[in-house]
């Protein structure tokens, strides 16, 4: 099988992850995402695990049920259900902004060219992309804009801070 | 009026060409319909009866002649020769076709309009009292801080899919007459007892199927922070607000479910972490923004020239007109005018292409090159001078622009309903014309005072029913045409949701009705009296008497 391709910090790059939804299928080794039950039941175990750790959350999780565990995480994937919940977007800023994760994190799921403009200015550096649809194309959204108003996760000021006084 | 910098037009040119690539790749196949959906409602495109309706924002309803001119092209060269003014100052193309809609976007484009965020689930345009700036009782002119809102809003990264449409007024009067009480967040100027200028800040109003009026989240907000306050609401509701169920989506929901108190506490410790960070308005952008909106090189003039009070006494019409569509201004010699779109047999709001030039023509001859929408779909010239009065309302009478109904019961607020629109359930326009032919006497009208008229043609109350002192709703039943009328709704500071009269009426009789409400109105009234103080006063139960008594 070929491996996974997802885009990360702007380039298409093979996946070395394993997502894991269910802790019976846990490997032995390599690099994982589990989701956020599984990572909560067995988080011992897997501090011990040979291999990069990522959790995946929900759209709508609190922050808090992660924020302690952030510094031990590789990469942390918000999971969007459908490509029109906003919530990822909201969560993502919090996990950056409040409390500094500076890790991987990481859009799956409904993750479509045209709102990966958006992902990245909350804070997305990789984006793994819906399957049926081509990537290269996807890399393009990325780019739709070279200017913005708002502060967001990567320029903390607005352009009102911006402007050459 | 706020012109774009270099940065701004950029940031327009961009999303056109966005836009462009979105639409190819749709009729390409390789967005489906579903994915297409809401990139092109964040252009304001829709798929309705007919045709496509394309929305072009008009931020806090400010507009000049170049821009008008624009519209007027657009309309001859890529609609059926007509514009429609919305009821959120917005204005509207029935009939483009969505192949050529990146076309129009581009040409919009090249006078700083554009239909961005008009629709869908996200911040929607700005909306304000259409006289900012001149108004006599206003505290501030509430312009630069629509425009601070406006930027703030466009293309926010965070709130592109908000469980449902998102939608801020500022007002800065004594009077309200933005509706914010009826809006997501609602931005009333003030002044607190130190003399300083701040905000106080409304949220959950909101009409559809479950009209609320806004409740205060906070009274005193200092300037610096408005940004960070109302990304603090938003967010908390971006991530609480129901996605399960669109019915119950808007933040009035949310807001209702936790309580006021409840909701304030989580929207101030999101606001902790937002507020004293670059997030704060500085000093210099505040002025800067201002700068946008400095007065016009205004005459100094005294009101009441010999030329104009001599004119109202020998034309009677003349100064009919002035009484009743003419607002005092805060310069002497100055006055605001409303042109009415709402002459009898013509769909409240819609402009032709050579009426929108010919407005765009007088605008530059009387009113510094600039007009304003309302929300109640008419036009505003903000400045003319007292003594061109005369001149104007000749010009405006030719136009068909000056019938003397501003306020009053024909002055109708109607949503296109089923005549446009596929949401609806009734149509709206031919019960306006039905309403404006009954009530055809502009004396009697006069005498009746101001009574504000809304009509939409489904609950989604485009057409602002409940906040019309007679609201009309287009209901359904049996796949008939039906209408359901509520007395006594009030947009304004005495905000109120009409009461609804009883068991709606078919649509021959519509105006029959409307006669009969009008009857009890003035058979009950007092001397002075308007018709909301009667209902006020007399309550529901001798209008529904009337209207359904037998015959
Ligand atoms: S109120 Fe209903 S019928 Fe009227 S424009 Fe809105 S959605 Fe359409």
């Amino acid at each position: 099988m070929q491996p996974r391709k997802i885009i990360r910090n702007r380039e298409i790059v093979s996946d070395t992850f394993t997502y894991v939804t269910d802790a019976s299928q846990l490997p032995a080794s390599g690099d994982i995402i589990v989701d956020l039950p599984v990572w909560k039941e067995h988080k011992t175990a897997l501090l011990n695990h040979n291999g990069k750790i990522g959790v995946q959350l929900p759209g709508d999780a609190e922050p808090e049920e992660i924020a302690e565990d952030l510094p031990k995480l590789a990469v942390v994937a918000i999971h969007f259900s459908v490509f029109r919940d906003g919530r990822g977007y909201s969560l993502a800023r919090i996990l950056r902004q409040r409390f500094g994760f500076d890790g991987e994190l990481r859009a799956t799921g409904d993750v479509l060219r045209d709102q990966l403009f958006y992902l990245q200015r909350c804070g997305f550096d990789a984006f793994d992309t819906r399957p049926d649809r081509c990537i290269q194309e996807a890399l393009k959204g990325l780019s739709d804009f070279t200017v913005t108003y708002q502060a967001d996760a990567n320029e903390k000021r607005p352009i009102y801070q911006r402007r050459p006084t | 009026m706020y012109i774009y910098t270099e940065y701004d037009q950029k940031l327009l040119n961009e999303r056109v060409a966005q836009f462009r690539s979105q639409t190819e790749r749709f009729l390409k196949g390789d967005l489906t319909s579903e994915e297409f959906l809401p990139l092109r409602l964040q252009n304001g495109l829709y798929v309705q009866r007919h045709a496509p309706m394309l929305r072009i924002a008009v931020p806090y309803g400010m507009l000049d002649s170049a821009k008008l001119r624009v519209l007027g092209e657009i309309a001859r060269d890529f609609d059926k020769g007509y514009a429609h003014f919305s009821t959120r100052q917005n204005v509207q193309f029935n009939w483009p076709e969505l192949a050529q809609v990146p076309d129009i976007l581009a040409k919009l484009a090249t006078v700083q309009m554009h239909g961005i965020q008009t629709s869908g689930n996200c911040i929607r345009n700005t909306t304000t009292d259409q006289f900012a700036g001149v108004a006599r009782d206003e505290i501030e002119d509430p312009r630069p801080w629509c425009e601070i809102i406006r930027q703030w809003s466009t293309f926010h990264p965070e709130f592109a899919f908000l469980p449902r449409k998102f939608k801020i007024a500022v007002n800065a009067a004594a009077d309200d007459r933005a509706a914010i009480k009826f809006h997501d967040i609602g931005v009333q100027i003030v002044k607190n007892a130190q003399g300083e200028t701040g905000f106080s800040i409304w949220v959950g109003g909101g009409l559809g199927r479950t009209p609320i009026v806004a409740e205060e989240i906070t009274g005193f907000l200092p300037p610096r922070y408005l940004l960070s306050y109302l990304e603090a609401i938003v967010r908390v509701y971006n991530r609480y607000g129901r996605r399960d169920n669109k019915y119950k989506a808007r933040i009035k929901i949310l807001v209702k479910a936790l309580g006021i108190d409840a909701f304030r506490e989580k929207v101030e410790a999101e606001w902790q972490h937002m507020k004293d960070t670059e997030m704060d308005l500085p000093e210099a952008e505040i002025s800067r923004m201002k700068g946008f909106f400095r007065e016009p090189a205004y005459a100094q003039l005294q009101d009441n020239p010999p030329v104009f009070a001599d004119a109202r006494k020998s034309s009677p019409g003349f100064d009919n007109w002035v009484r009743r569509n003419c607002t005092a201004h805060k310069k002497p010699g100055y006055m605001a005018v409303t042109l009415s779109l709402k002459a009898t047999a013509v769909a409240p709001g819609d402009v032709s292409t050579d009426d929108l030039f010919a407005i765009a023509d007088l605008a530059d001859r009387f009113s510094f090159g600039e007009v304003r929408s309302t929300h109640n779909q008419n036009v505003v010239m903000a400045d003319v001078r007292q003594d061109q009065l005369f001149d104007l309302w000749q010009q405006l009478k030719a136009l068909g622009f000056a019938t003397a109904n501003i306020g009053y019961l024909t002055d109708i607020t109607c949503c296109p309903g089923g005549d446009f629109c596929s949401l609806a359930n009734a149509k709206s326009i031919p019960i306006a014309e039905q309403i404006q032919r009954r009530f055809d006497d502009l004396d009697y009208l006069y005498d009746l005072g101001e009574i504000e008229l809304n009509i939409s043609g489904c609950m989604n109350a485009c057409g602002h029913h409940h906040i019309g002192t007679i609201g009309i709703l287009g209901v359904d039943k049996k796949g008939e045409e039906f209408y359901q009328i509520s007395l006594g709704g009030n947009s304004g500071t005495n905000a109120k949701i009409g009461q609804i009269v009883g068991p709606s009426f078919g649509e021959a009789d519509v105006a029959d009705v409307i006669a009969k409400i009008i009857d009890v109105y003035v058979e009950k009234r007092i001397e002075g009296e308007d018709f909301q103080s009667t209902f006020e006063r007399v309550g529901l139960a001798p209008f529904k008497e009337k209207v359904y008594a037998a015959a």
